[in-house]
C-alpha cells in the first residue's frame, strides 16, 4: 500500500467523496436523447479504448492477414503450383494416353478391317543410334512371330520392314532410309514403280516415263509387287514432279508420319498378301505406258 | 471567540467541540427549517440554512474531513428532501467542498469575529451557487445562469443570517 501523507487525506477523502457523488448523479441523470447519464459516461470513458482496442485488433488482424498469414499463402502457393504442374503433368500423360488410346484404336479397327492378314502391334522403344540409316526399335521380336524381312506399317501407311529381329524386340528400316525401298504404284493412273528413300524426309519414284501423266498430290499406293507388303496400302502423295531422262523425278511425301511414330503395325507373313481397300472400287489398272519396268521390289 | 480576524498557524487555533448531539440536532433542524419554512413564507427561500450550517461546523471543527464528511450528509440530506428536480448529490458534491473548504480556512485563519464569518459566509454562498450552477451546466446539461443579481443578495441575505446564526450555534459549544 502506498502510504498517503496526512495532510492529503483530507483532499484524497475529498476527491472520493466527490467523484462518488459525480457517480450517483449519472446514475440518476438521464438525458433526452442519450440515456442515463452513467451510461453516457461509461460509453464515453470506454469507446476510446474500445476504438483504440478495435484498430489494434484490426491492425493486429490485418497484419495477420496481410503479413504472417502470407507466408501460409506463400506455402499454400508453393503446394498449389506443384499441385498445378503436376496436374498439367497429369493432363499431358492423359492426353498422351488419349492420343495412344486414338492411335491404338486406329490400328485395332485397321486389323478389324483387315482380319485376314494376320499382323501384330509392336510399340516403337527407340530409334537409331546414327545418322547414316534410319530405322527404329519396336518392342517386340522373334518371340512375337517378327521375323527379317516382314512388313511393318501403320493405318496412315507403309513405315518400313523389318531389317533384324531379335527374341523381344526388333529394328525397322524407315522407308525414308537409302537403303529402303517398297513396291508402289499411282493410285489414279496405276502406274506401277518402286519408291525408295534418300535419307531425306521425302521418299522418291524413281521409274516414271516421262510421257506419263503424274498430278501433283496424287496417292501412292504399295502395288504388293515387292512381296512384303500387300497391295494398296498407302504409301504417300506426288509432293514434286520434274521432268528427267528418261525418268521424271517424283518426290513422294510418305502417308505415314515416320518421323513421330510410336505404335506400329507389323505384318506376319511373308507371302503375298491382298489388303482390302475399302476406297479401291476397281482392279488395278495396267501402266498406261508401255515404259521400262523395273521389278517392284524393296531392294532389301 | 476574541474579536479578531487573523491569521494564525493550524497549531494555535482551537478547535471547538459540542455537547453531544448538537452537530446532528442542528443539522436536522436547519433541514426541517429549509424543507417547511418557504411553505409559508416564500422569500425564506432565499435562505439556504443546511449551507450556513456546515459552513459553521466546518469553520469550527476545523478537520477538512470531518468538514467534508458533514458537507456530504447534509447535502445529500438537502438533496433527498429536495423533490425529484434535484438528483442526489447536486447539493451533495457542493457541500462536500464547501464543508472542505470551510474547514480548510478555519484551521488557519481565526473566524469567530462577526465580519469573518459574513464575508466567509458570503464567499462560500456564491462559491455553492458557483458550484451548483457548475454542476448543472455540466453534469446535468442544464444551462444556468452563472452570476445575478439575486445571487449577491441571496449571499448578502445569507450571511446577515449567518451571523446571528453563528451566534446561536456559538452556545452549543462545550466550555
Amino acid at each position: 500500500m502506498v502510504a498517503i501523507p496526512s495532510r492529503h487525506k483530507s483532499l484524497v477523502l475529498l476527491a472520493g467523496i466527490i467523484l462518488l457523488q459525480v457517480l450517483l448523479l449519472a446514475v440518476q441523470i438521464k438525458r433526452d436523447s442519450e440515456g442515463r447519464l452513467i451510461r453516457v459516461w461509461t460509453v464515453g470513458a470506454v469507446s476510446p479504448f474500445e476504438r483504440a482496442g478495435s484498430y489494434g485488433f484490426g491492425w493486429i488482424r490485418n497484419s495477420w492477414r496481410h503479413y504472417f498469414a502470407l507466408q501460409n499463402t506463400t506455402r499454400e502457393s508453393e503446394q498449389i503450383r506443384h499441385e498445378n504442374e503436376a496436374l498439367k503433368l497429369q493432363i499431358t500423360q492423359l492426353q498422351g494416353k488419349a492420343a495412344e488410346a486414338d492411335r491404338l484404336a486406329a490400328l485395332l479397327n485397321f486389323r478389324q478391317a483387315h482380319g485376314d492378314v494376320p499382323m501384330i502391334g509392336a510399340r516403337v522403344i527407340g530409334t537409331g543410334a546414327g545418322t547414316a540409316s534410319l530405322t527404329i526399335q519396336l518392342d517386340r521380336g522373334e518371340r512375337d512371330g517378327i521375323r527379317k524381312n516382314m512388313g511393318v506399317i501403320t493405318p496412315d501407311g507403309v513405315v518400313g520392314k523389318v531389317i533384324e529381329a531379335y527374341p523381344n524386340a526388333s529394328q525397322v528400316l524407315l522407308l525414308t532410309d537409302k537403303e529402303s525401298g517398297v513396291g508402289a504404284m499411282l493410285a489414279d493412273s496405276r502406274i506401277q514403280s518402286p519408291v525408295g528413300g534418300q535419307g531425306e524426309p521425302l521418299l522418291v519414284m524413281k521409274y516414271v516415263p516421262n510421257d506419263d501423266g503424274v498430278n501433283l498430290g496424287e496417292r501412292v499406293i504399295t502395288s504388293g509387287m515387292d512381296r512384303i507388303f500387300p497391295r494398296d496400302l498407302p504409301v504417300g502423295t506426288v509432293a514434286e514432279i520434274k521432268s528427267g531422262n528418261p525418268f521424271k523425278q517424283i518426290r513422294i511425301k510418305p502417308a505415314a508420319n515416320l518421323e513421330r511414330l510410336e505404335e506400329v503395325l507389323v505384318l506376319l507373313s511373308l507371302r503375298p498378301l491382298e489388303m482390302k481397300n475399302e476406297e479401291d472400287t476397281g482392279d488395278a489398272q495396267p501402266p498406261a505406258s508401255g515404259a521400262a519396268k523395273p521389278p517392284a521390289v524393296a531392294k532389301r | 471567540m476574541n474579536g479578531t480576524f487573523d491569521i494564525r498557524s493550524e497549531s494555535h487555533i482551537e478547535v471547538h467541540k459540542f455537547r453531544a448531539g448538537a452537530i446532528i440536532i442542528a443539522t436536522l433542524l436547519a433541514l426541517v427549517i429549509q424543507a417547511s419554512f418557504p411553505i409559508h413564507f416564500a422569500k425564506a427561500a432565499i435562505l439556504d440554512l443546511p449551507l450556513l450550517v456546515t459552513i459553521y461546523f466546518g469553520l469550527s471543527r476545523r478537520n477538512p474531513s470531518t468538514g467534508l464528511l458533514l458537507g456530504m450528509v447534509i447535502g445529500l440530506l438537502q438533496d433527498s428532501l429536495s423533490g425529484p428536480t434535484v438528483p442526489l448529490g447536486l447539493y451533495g458534491i457542493a457541500k462536500t467542498i464547501i464543508g472542505y473548504l470551510a474547514s480548510s480556512i478555519g484551521a488557519r485563519l481565526d473566524t469567530e469575529h462577526p465580519a469573518a464569518r459574513f464575508a466567509l459566509t458570503a464567499a462560500f454562498f456564491v462559491a455553492h451557487q458557483g458550484l451548483i450552477v457548475l454542476t448543472r451546466r455540466i453534469l446535468l446539461a442544464q444551462p444556468e445562469p452563472w452570476l445575478n443579481m439575486h445571487l449577491f443578495v441571496a449571499a448578502l441575505v445569507n450571511a446577515l443570517v449567518a451571523v446571528v446564526l453563528f451566534l446561536l450555534l456559538d452556545r452549543l459549544r462545550k466550555n
